[in-house]
């Protein structure tokens, strides 16, 4: 099932949970929506499910309008954060509630929502599980009930709201792998949300990443870690530092002088250089683009965090060295960037509401470096 | 806070497994909270000379007065016909109060919990009322209201209704006292459950209604029940208000609390034993909702909300 969200914006009460949000989900993908707490994540979801109804816009399921449907009709299944598993029934009773509950001209006979369960209970990997009650499960096995319970009503489309977000780090990891299979086996339309970039970067097939209810890009691992459309997508996916810097007649200008960085292709004006820690090289004699004072040196698995405190504003900028590598606190170090991107600064505009306003802040300026 | 975070100075030595002056003192693994045992012995005795002398003394007067003439007399008293009356207006006004509160209690509380609306707050404090009113002022109400020369009492009199010195007013006043008994119950516990259950249950395709019955009640039902039970005791019980509204003409209006009080009112050794019959099953009523709430409390205290212990 093909999902079309259409300039869709919720608000709740007078905030703006969500601005203008469109987004075409193709039939059979697993796509993440990532982004920080409050940037939209869920809304987007529960708008998609019909727990909520758009303020303007509209959802499209394949061709038809499902923004007039409700949750019963648009048959989406959920798999809520905290699992909410009914407490007071078995687990084969909590898979069979959703065709329990049919009409009784669509409701199957009990022997065979019976057996549905339990053939459920196998694709979830807890066969033999159907007698026990939630409380009787660990939360791992919890939530694959959640998600089987969710299949039994063979959904258009499945939605996961942080499916992992209440497990241990290990157990992730497992159900992570565990989930692409199963997606890869039923072929299902999903789409989960997530903060952690990790989960979403290795099991979707898209990204979403969002920041305060705007969709600020939308593409494979490869272009969100390689292209980040804008500095948010930057920082907020993977480690960077950056410093500011000016555009002028093709050169950069880095507190008034002139450093040596190809920029021809930026535009001219205020901007920003985000640079990766393992993106930097350090130079010898003093030859490279920008030195520092040492600040701080910390070891980080395979290799060693230096920590530079760059120009007169004390900019502070982290570069990787390998582990032999250990330079004194306080001595100069000279780095030149591998790979970089440029951000032209934003017209200094207040919270961005209207949609021009948008146009203008939308970061089309970003020049790369490869 | 993080543990990597706590600031310990180099010099700093753990304290002696057992300082000496601790030791020293004779009782064995005494709290910082645990008085002397003189201090215990009296607070003990004091409560339990209270709860006693107030409390459980009355109960067993209660009874000794009720069989004081035998047995016989004691059902004797029980099937005169007022007292079978009265009994029987008990049940009734129990019967139609009781459910009507159930219903009431549990829209009230669903609206409360599941829904955000203006007013919420004021809802809540409302339904606490017959709580902080006297009875016998809510009772005047409805005289205000109902009776001959009331707001409504032209209106009511024009389709010849009948509700003050009635069984309607019997109803009204009962319902009224124990309004908040289950809706108390309920507000708490569901708001502490939110709307992620039922989120589910409409997920997966459950009309409103069989998520409310196959969902929200099952989530519910037990602190729905001490609710009950609790609205069923004080329904029986009630004496103000419906004193007020009944007109008591006995065999008529007298509900069992206002034939208690009838019976007791005459100088006769049998009124009294009347009168003591009577209290004696109101007192057993109490006793089995005592018990039945405490085997609630004991059993399902994990399911009542935190606040229905306090009662
Ligand atoms: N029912 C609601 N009423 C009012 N505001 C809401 C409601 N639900 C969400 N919001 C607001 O909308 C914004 C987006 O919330 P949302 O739950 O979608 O964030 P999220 O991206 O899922 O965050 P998290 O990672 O913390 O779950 C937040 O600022 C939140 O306060
Ligand atoms: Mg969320």
């Amino acid at each position: 099932m093909e999902i079309r969200i259409a300039n869709v914006r919720k608000e709740f009460g007078r905030f703006p949970a969500l601005h203008d949000v469109s987004l075409n989900i193709r039939s059979g993908e697993l796509i993440a929506l990532l982004g920080p707490s409050g940037s939209g994540k869920t809304t987007l979801l529960r708008l998609i499910a019909g727990l909520e109804h758009t303020t303007v816009g509209k959802i499209y399921f394949g061709d038809e309008d499902a923004s007039q449907k409700s949750i019963q009709d648009r048959n989406v299944g959920f798999v809520f954060q905290h699992y909410a598993l009914f407490k007071h029934l078995t687990i084969a009773d909590n898979i069979g509630f959703g065709l329990r509950v049919r009409p009784r001209a669509t409701r199957p006979s009990r022997k065979e929502i019976r057996r549905r369960a339990s053939e459920l209970l196998d694709l979830v990997q807890l066969p033999g599980l159907d007698r026990r009650l939630p409380r009787q499960l660990s939360g791992g096995q919890r939530q694959r009930v959640a998600l089987a319970r969710a299949l039994a009503i063979e959904p258009r489309v499945l939605l996961l709201d942080e499916p992992f977000g209440a497990l241990d780090a290990q157990v992730r990891r497992d159900l992570r792998r565990w989930l692409r299979e199963l997606h890869d086996k039923t072929g299902h339309t999903t789409v989960f949300v997530t903060h952690d970039q990790e989960e979403a970067l290795e099991l979707a097939d898209r990204v979403v990443v969002m920041s305060q209810g705007r969709i600020e890009q939308v593409g494979g691992a490869d272009d969100i870690y390689d292209a980040p459309a804008s500095p948010f997508v930057f920082s907020f996916i993977g480690e960077s530092s950056s410093l500011p810097i000016l555009v002028r007649d093709g050169e950069a200008f880095f507190e008034d002088e002139r450093v040596s960085l190809p920029v021809r292709d930026c535009e001219a004006g205020p901007s920003r250089l985000f640079i990766r820690p393992h993106d930097i090289d350090v130079v010898a004699d003093g030859g490279g683009t920008f030195s520092g004072n040492v600040t701080m040196v910390r070891r980080n698995g395979g290799g060693r965090r230096v920590e530079l405190a760059i120009g007169s504003g004390g900019h502070r900028v982290e570069i990787e060295v390998p582990a032999e590598v250990a330079p004194a606190i306080g001595s100069t170090i000279s780095i030149r960037p591998r790979r970089w991107r440029v951000y032209a600064d934003a017209a200094p505009t207040g919270p961005v509401t209207t949609a021009a306003a948008m146009k203008a802040a939308e970061p089309s300026r970003a020049v790369a470096a490869e | 806070m993080p543990a990597e975070k706590v600031f310990v100075p180099p010099d700093y030595q753990r304290p002696t497994e057992s300082p000496p002056e601790v030791a020293a003192i004779p009782f064995r693994q005494r709290s910082a909270v645990t008085e002397p045992v003189w201090v215990r012995t009296i607070l003990i005795v004091v409560a339990v000379g209270f709860v006693g002398l107030f409390l459980l003394l009355p109960l067993v007067f209660v009874f000794v007065q009720a069989f004081s003439m035998g047995f016989g007399e004691y059902f004797e008293q029980l099937s005169e016909p007022y007292a079978q009356s009265a009994i029987r207006l008990t049940l009734l006004v129990t019967a139609i109060a009781v459910p009507a509160n159930l219903v009431f209690g549990i829209a009230a509380s669903w609206a409360i919990a599941k829904f955000e609306f203006k007013g919420k707050a004021f809802l809540i404090t409302l339904i606490d009322l017959p709580f902080s009113v006297s009875p016998v002022i809510a009772g005047l109400v409805y005289v205000l209201l109902f009776g001959a020369q009331g707001y409504f009492g032209p209106w009511l009199e024009a389709n010849d209704i009948q509700i003050i010195f009635a069984v309607p007013g019997i109803v009204l006043a009962t319902i009224f006292v124990t309004f908040p008994f289950v809706a108390r119950e309920l507000i708490p516990l569901m708001q502490e459950q939110g709307t992620g259950d039922e989120e589910a249950a409409l997920s997966l395709g459950a009309s409103g209604f069989k998520t409310f019955l196959f969902v929200t009640l099952p989530n519910v039902k037990w602190a729905l029940l001490y609710g009950v039970l609790l609205c069923n005791a004080r329904a029986m019980g009630e004496f103000g208000a419906v004193s007020v509204l009944s007109g008591r003409i006995q065999g008529f209006t007298n509900t069992m609390p206002l034939q208690i009080e009838a019976a007791s009112k005459e100088f006769s050794r049998t009124a009294e034993v009347a009168a003591f019959s009577m209290a004696s099953l109101l007192a057993l009523l109490a006793l089995v909702t005592l018990i039945l709430k405490t085997f609630l409390e004991w059993r399902y205290a994990d399911r009542l909300s935190s606040s229905a212990q306090a009662h």
